[in-house]
């Protein structure tokens, strides 16, 4: 099993994820397409990880992991609130902070 | 240069000479209207009072042993090694001084009282008299350069606000500024003399210069000597900076027969006698006083010969006059008593003359073409009599104080007994003539001849009166002094022996030429130019306007032998060009370049600003583009 069909899976999700960032205007989408890309680059980090030897990238993927969950705890406070005053969760809708 | 001592008795109160005309000034310019009813009685007081004050003074000063005492007033500045004490010296060349400001400056105050009555500002008059006249015994007081250089703006200052006292009149206004612009010229060089004393010496005192000046480089010497020349220049009106003084005409009368006449543009002949022991080290120079001084004296007196603006005709006189002077002093030890002399002399009989032509002036509804007179003397008869008795004086008739004076200054010069002798005596001598010629002039257009004002020129019709006993009272007193002031300086009351604690003992006069046969050519001399003035102005209806078709030297000579023209020409013109290139230059280029610099930013700015949508998506995008970016980056250093 070489390293390179991870590094592939890796790369196709986070692209998936990209695009979905770049594409959808559903916030909870986004949020989701966000995920996919931080889980992208988890596998990697534990990819090379496993071909080293080494437990750092496993540490840093945890890390990841434990930001990444807070993160979403903050992000879908503020998409609530968002919702609950706009009544939409379209993140084109919520361009306050324009020129 | 004698020990100094310090003052004791009435001597150590001689700050209130200055103090005096200052709090008149003050009180003046600070009362305002409510002193309109007595202002000019206060501010003649003070004065007055300084008289009084400055002859008790030199009446002890003449009872001292040293004949030099040191008044120690306050540290005007203490800084680091500079220690500048305010201080006065009252020594005899001061105390002349003293006693020609304020004698003369009592007169006049005194005339003024009448002259100016009609005048709605008359307590402005008189308050900054009073502050001229403050200015004026500071600047001779004074016990360093310090002291002299701020006598010597105030002066400046007391002479700019009177020059403008009628500054409604834009000639008045413009007189103002050129004599205040071109006395700067001249401080300049009083300033760097000064900075130069403090930065070789560190003391500008004059008992510490003259003490420590002979330690100088010839050099450093000789420069300081020119400095303090153009500073001199500046403010007597000399060559090449001469062009004001007649201009300041357009001041009241009293002010060019006080400032214009016989105090403050003699600032310059003080500066370098009281400067004597740095000239004494310094050839070169004295040779440039000498030559400026006769130069000038030329200058004034052709000119002279050429105006028919009565006070010009005086001022180009006063030029002439001054001119004398500074030969008298660039000769050295044989010249200062004479030229200081003839300064006294000259600041009585020209005060008088200026009086007097006040007085015309006044009975003639304040005109000043002397082609406008004729006539007069019968109707004022007060004024002819004392006006031609200052003539005399002037032009040196025999026995008469300008006769003393004057050729004092002539066997001085003759007394180098080398070929430059005989030039200056020369040209002193003609100076002499021309004088003659040109007051006599003045005498016949305005005294005698034809009344030419009944023709009917002008706007009203004039009537001409005596002036009021108030104005005549001090042309009489000058009028004495005009007549006796030479004999008593000369003779009687020899003032080489006054001030000989200055000046040292008096050289015994080589006399190349006998004194008798020196006073016997000059006066040929003037009775030729009297003789000229006959043929060309006497004896001949004076036509009401001035000829056109004239000698290019008679119109070289109204036009001042082109001295505004090559002002303009040489400093003006060339200062006007430069600064219209410099706003050309701002205009375009610096603010061109600044100005285009922010509206490319602020344009650039708020075209970028349209980049922030306020769309996540675009702000992800953006980020993706930078990531791609960047790896690219990564990718071709790491394959290059």
């Amino acid at each position: 099993m070489t390293l390179s069909y991870y590094l592939v899976l890796a790369a196709i999700l986070f692209t998936i994820g990209a695009i979905g960032v770049l594409v959808r205007r559903n916030a909870i989408v986004v949020f989701m397409c966000v995920e996919l890309m931080l889980n992208a680059v988890n596998l990697t980090l534990i990819t090379f990880a496993r071909s080293t030897g080494t437990v750092d990238g496993q540490i840093i993927a945890l890390f990841v992991m434990v930001v990444a969950a807070a993160e979403v705890v903050i992000g879908l406070a503020i998409i609530m609130s968002i919702y609950r005053t706009r009544r939409s969760a379209s993140i084109d809708d919520a361009n306050l902070l324009k020129y | 240069m004698s020990e100094t001592l310090p003052a004791d008795g009435l001597l150590g109160w001689s700050w209130l000479l200055i103090a005096l005309p200052l709090a008149g000034a003050a009180v003046l310019l600070l009362g305002g209207r409510r002193t309109d009813r007595w202002g000019h009685l206060l501010g003649t007081a003070t004065v007055v009072a300084s008289f009084l004050l400055a002859v008790l003074c030199t009446i002890q000063l003449a009872g001292l042993e040293e004949r030099s005492a040191d008044v120690d007033l306050f540290t005007f500045i203490s800084t680091g090694e500079l220690d500048v004490r305010a201080g006065l010296l009252f020594d005899p060349l001061s105390a002349i001084f003293a006693l020609l400001i304020t004698g003369v400056g009592s007169l006049i105050h005194v005339y003024s009282i009448g002259y100016m009555a009609h005048d709605p500002a008359r307590r402005r008059f008189f308050a900054y008299l009073n502050l001229f006249v403050a200015a004026m015994l500071l600047l001779v007081l004074g016990n360093s350069f310090v002291a002299l250089y701020v006598g010597w703006e105030g002066v400046g200052l007391a002479s700019y606000l009177l020059i403008a006292f009628w500054y409604t009149r834009p000639a008045a206004a413009t007189a103002a500024k050129k004599a205040f612009i071109m006395n700067r010229v001249g401080d300049v060089g009083l300033a760097l003399a000064i900075f130069i004393m403090f930065a070789q010496l560190g003391t500008t005192s004059y008992e510490g210069v003259f003490g420590a000046v002979g330690t100088l480089a010839g050099g450093t010497i000789t420069a300081i000597g020119l400095l303090l020349l153009l500073g001199a220049c500046g403010k007597s009106g000399q060559f090449p900076l001469q062009a004001w003084l007649p201009d300041a005409m357009e001041g009241p009368t009293p002010v060019s027969a006080l400032i214009h006449a016989a105090t403050m543009v003699t600032a310059g002949v003080y500066l370098i006698a009281r400067s004597a022991p740095i000239y004494d080290l310094t050839e070169t120079a004295r040779t440039v006083v000498l030559a400026i001084g006769a130069l000038t004296l030329l200058i004034g007196a052709i000119a002279g010969c050429a105006y028919d603006d009565i006070k010009k005709v005086l001022a180009y006189s006063t030029v002439s006059q001054i001119g004398y002077m500074f030969l008298a002093v660039g000769l050295g030890p044989a010249g200062y008593v004479a030229g200081l002399a003839h300064l006294l002399a000259h600041g009585f009989f020209k005060a008088g003359l200026f009086l007097g032509a006040g007085s015309v002036m006044h009975a003639m509804n304040d005109q000043v073409d002397m082609r406008r007179f004729g006539g007069l003397w019968k109707k004022l008869p007060v004024t002819f009599v004392t006006f031609g008795l200052g003539y005399l004086a002037l032009i040196g008739f025999p026995f008469l104080s300008g006769y003393f004076t004057k050729d004092a200054i002539i066997e001085a010069a003759l007394d180098r007994d080398d070929v430059w002798g005989w030039v200056l005596g020369g040209v002193a001598v003609l100076g002499a003539g021309l004088t003659a010629f040109y007051m006599t002039r003045l005498m016949l257009m305005t005294f005698f001849g034809r009344a030419r004002w009944e023709d009917g020129h002008g706007s009203t019709p004039v009537n001409p009166h005596e002036s009021p006993s108030v104005m005549t009272a001090p042309m009489v007193v000058l009028a004495f002094g005009s007549v006796f002031a030479g004999a008593l300086l000369v003779s009687v009351f020899p003032l080489s022996g006054w001030l000989e604690p200055v000046f040292g003992e008096p050289a015994e006069a080589a006399h190349v030429v006998a004194p008798a046969l020196i006073g016997l050519v000059v006066t040929v001399v003037m009775l030729l130019g009297v003789l000229a003035a006959w043929l060309f102005v006497g004896r001949r209806e004076v036509p009401v306007t001035a000829p056109v078709r004239v000698s290019p030297v008679t119109r070289a000579a109204r036009n001042a032998l082109y001295a505004d023209t090559v002002n303009e020409s040489l400093f003006m013109r060339p200062g006007q060009w430069l600064t219209r290139a410099l706003v050309w230059v701002d205009n375009r280029g610096v603010d061109g370049a600044v100005n285009g610099l922010a509206a490319t930013l602020g344009g650039s700015s708020s075209r970028l600003g349209r980049a922030q949508t306020g769309f996540v998506r675009s702000y992800a995008l953006g980020m993706l583009g930078g990531a791609v970016l960047v790896a690219g980056a990564l990718l071709a250093v790491t394959a290059g």
